[in-house]
C-alpha cells in the first residue's frame, strides 16, 4: 500500500486528508462544498477513486456528489448543465422518494411520531453511503426518516428498498433527539445478500435477500428508555461494526451499552464489563484482529462528552469478552477536554500495523499508526466533524 | 432573457458566478413555475434545492424577491412583474436569515 486517504465530512465542508504509508506527515485539502453539511463520504472498496459525499442544508435540502478521481473534483450525477432544454441529464441525483408504489412499496406505512401520533415519512438528508464491495456504480443511502435507498447507475438514481420499512415494525419507530436516522449500513463481504443496517430510534434489521426482505435483530438488547425493555424494535442503536473474516460476530454500541452477538445478530449479550461508561456512539474492529474492538466512551445521554475531561479510547482485544477494556491515552487530551465523538467518526485502515481515526465535535481528527497504543492530531482546527473514512492506496 | 440571481451556495452548484440568464417560450406566461420550470431544466443539479422535486413547493428557508416586492408567498402561477420577464430586473432567490 502506498497511502491512506481520510474522508473527513463535518458541518461546514469535506476535507481530505493523505498520508504515505508511515502515516505521519499529512496533506490537507478541503474545504470542499464549503458551507454545506457533509454527512458522510465514502470511497469504493472496487474503485478507490470513485468517492461519494452526501451534502445536506437546511435551505437547500440534499444534494449527492461523487468524484472519480480521489476527490480532486466532483460532479453531481446526471446533473450536469443542459444547453437544450428537455434534451439533458434530469437531475435526480438528489431525489429521495419513498416507494408507495402497490408493487413494492405496500404495506405503505407511518412511523411514531414524539408525542406518540403516527406521522408520514418525510425525507430530510442522506446519513450514510455504502459503496458495494464489488460495484463502483452500486452504493446504498441510509437517509432520515429512516429508509434505505440504493443506486446502481453511479447515484444518478435512487429507488428504495422498501421492504424494511414495510415488514411491519414501522409504525414502532420512532425519531431519537438527532432524528429517525438510518446511519448503519454493513454488508456482509462473504455474501452480498446479508445486508445490516441500524436505525435511532428503532434498532438493528437484517436482510439475507438484498434488502427486500427484513426482519428486526434485536433479542438481548435492554433498553430503559422504552416501555418494555426488552421489545422486538424501539432501541436506540448507534453504531453496528464487524470483521470481513467473521461476519457473524457484530458489535454494537447503543445508546447505553456496548453488545455483541455472534450469530449474525439473532441473539446480543453485553461486554461492556469495565468501561467507565457505556455510553457512546462509535465502535469499530482492528483491521487484522477481529477480536480487536474500539470504542470511545462518552459520559451519558445528556452530557455528551468524556467522563472527566479525558479523551480516551478504549480498545478489547477480547472482543469484549474479557473484561479487557484498556483505556488508550498516549497523545490524547486528558483534561479539560469535553468534545463528542459523533456515530460515524471512527475507522480503521488495512495496513499494518493497522491505523485508527477518529474526529471529534471540536474538529480535531486523530491518527494512530500502530493499533492505538499512540495518536496524534492530523487537524486540530476543522468545523465539527460528522464523519471518518479512511482508504489505503494501492 | 430573464434573469435570475441565485443564492452563493446554488451559484456553486450550478457552476456559475453571476446571475444566470435563462429563455422561457413566449407562448409561456412568465409565472415563477415557469421560471423555475426553466431554470431546472437548464441547471438539473438545482432540482430539489429550491423546490421540492414531487410537491413543487418552495423550500421553507428560501425566498422570492423582485422589484423591491417579497413575492415568496404569491401562488406559483401568478403572473411574475412585467420588468422581470423583460429582464430589465432579476428575479431572486435568496436564503432566509439564519439568525443568531
Amino acid at each position: 500500500m502506498s497511502g491512506v486517504r481520510v474522508l473527513v465530512g463535518t458541518r461546514k465542508g469535506a476535507f481530505i486528508l493523505t498520508a504515505d504509508a508511515k502515516r505521519s506527515r499529512w496533506h490537507v485539502s478541503g474545504p470542499h462544498f464549503a458551507g454545506w453539511e457533509i454527512y458522510h463520504m465514502k470511497g469504493s472498496p472496487a474503485d478507490p477513486n470513485r468517492l461519494y459525499a452526501s451534502q445536506t442544508s437546511g435551505w437547500f435540502g440534499q444534494v449527492i456528489q461523487r468524484s472519480s478521481d480521489g476527490g480532486k473534483t466532483w460532479e453531481t450525477p446526471g446533473g450536469g448543465v443542459t444547453m437544450v432544454p428537455g434534451e439533458g441529464p434530469k437531475g435526480e441525483s438528489n431525489k429521495f422518494v419513498y416507494d408507495v408504489s402497490s408493487q413494492t412499496g405496500k404495506p405503505l406505512t407511518t412511523h411514531q411520531w414524539y408525542d406518540g401520533t403516527q406521522h408520514p415519512w418525510e425525507f430530510k438528508r442522506v446519513w450514510h453511503l455504502e459503496p458495494s464491495p464489488t460495484d463502483p456504480d452500486t452504493v446504498y443511502a441510509g437517509v432520515e426518516d429512516a429508509a434505505l435507498f440504493r443506486s446502481s447507475d453511479g447515484g444518478a438514481t435512487w429507488q428504495e428498498l422498501a421492504g424494511l420499512r414495510g415488514h411491519g415494525t414501522g409504525p414502532q419507530w420512532q425519531p431519537g433527539a438527532g432524528g429517525m436516522c438510518l446511519h448503519t449500513i454493513l454488508i456482509d463481504p462473504t455474501n452480498p445478500q446479508r445486508l445490516y443496517i441500524a436505525i435511532s430510534a428503532a434498532g438493528a434489521f437484517r436482510s439475507d435477500d438484498g434488502g427486500q426482505t427484513w426482519r428486526p435483530i434485536n433479542r438481548g438488547l435492554r433498553s430503559q428508555y422504552i416501555p418494555e425493555p426488552t421489545a422486538e424494535v424501539g432501541h436506540c442503536v448507534h453504531r453496528l461494526a464487524l470483521h470481513p473474516s467473521r461476519p457473524n460476530v457484530l458489535f454494537m454500541q447503543k445508546h447505553w451499552d456496548v453488545m455483541r452477538s455472534d450469530d449474525g445478530g439473532d441473539s446480543w449479550r453485553e461486554i461492556s464489563g469495565n468501561l467507565p461508561t457505556d455510553f457512546g456512539f462509535v465502535i469499530d474492529v482492528h483491521a487484522h484482529e477481529p477480536e480487536t474492538v474500539y470504542v470511545v466512551p462518552i459520559k451519558s445521554d445528556s452530557e455528551h462528552y468524556p467522563p472527566e475531561g479525558k479523551l480516551r479510547v478504549f480498545r478489547s482485544r477480547s472482543g469484549g469478552l474479557g473484561n479487557d477494556w484498556e483505556a488508550l491515552t498516549k497523545g490524547l487530551p486528558q483534561r479539560d477536554c469535553y468534545v463528542n465523538v459523533l456515530r460515524d467518526a471512527m475507522c480503521v485502515d488495512t495496513l499494518d500495523p493497522c491505523g485508527v481515526y477518529f474526529g471529534t465535535t471540536g474538529g480535531q481528527v486523530y491518527a494512530s499508526a500502530d493499533g492505538g497504543d499512540s495518536w496524534a492530531p492530523i487537524v486540530r482546527d476543522l468545523p465539527a466533524v460528522l464523519s471518518v473514512e479512511v482508504q489505503a492506496l494501492p | 432573457m430573464i434573469r435570475i440571481v441565485l443564492p452563493a451556495h446554488l451559484r456553486t452548484l450550478a457552476r456559475v458566478t453571476d446571475e444566470v440568464t435563462i429563455d422561457v417560450p413566449v407562448a409561456v406566461p412568465l409565472t415563477r413555475a415557469a421560471l423555475l420550470d426553466a431554470l431546472e431544466a437548464r441547471y438539473p443539479m438545482l432540482r430539489g434545492t429550491i423546490r421540492d422535486h414531487l410537491t413543487a413547493q418552495r423550500r421553507p428557508f428560501l425566498r422570492f424577491f423582485a422589484c423591491t416586492r417579497d413575492l415568496t408567498h404569491e401562488p406559483a402561477d401568478a403572473l411574475l412583474p412585467g420588468a422581470v420577464a423583460s429582464g430589465e430586473e432579476p428575479f431572486l432567490v435568496v436564503g432566509a436569515i439564519a439568525g443568531g
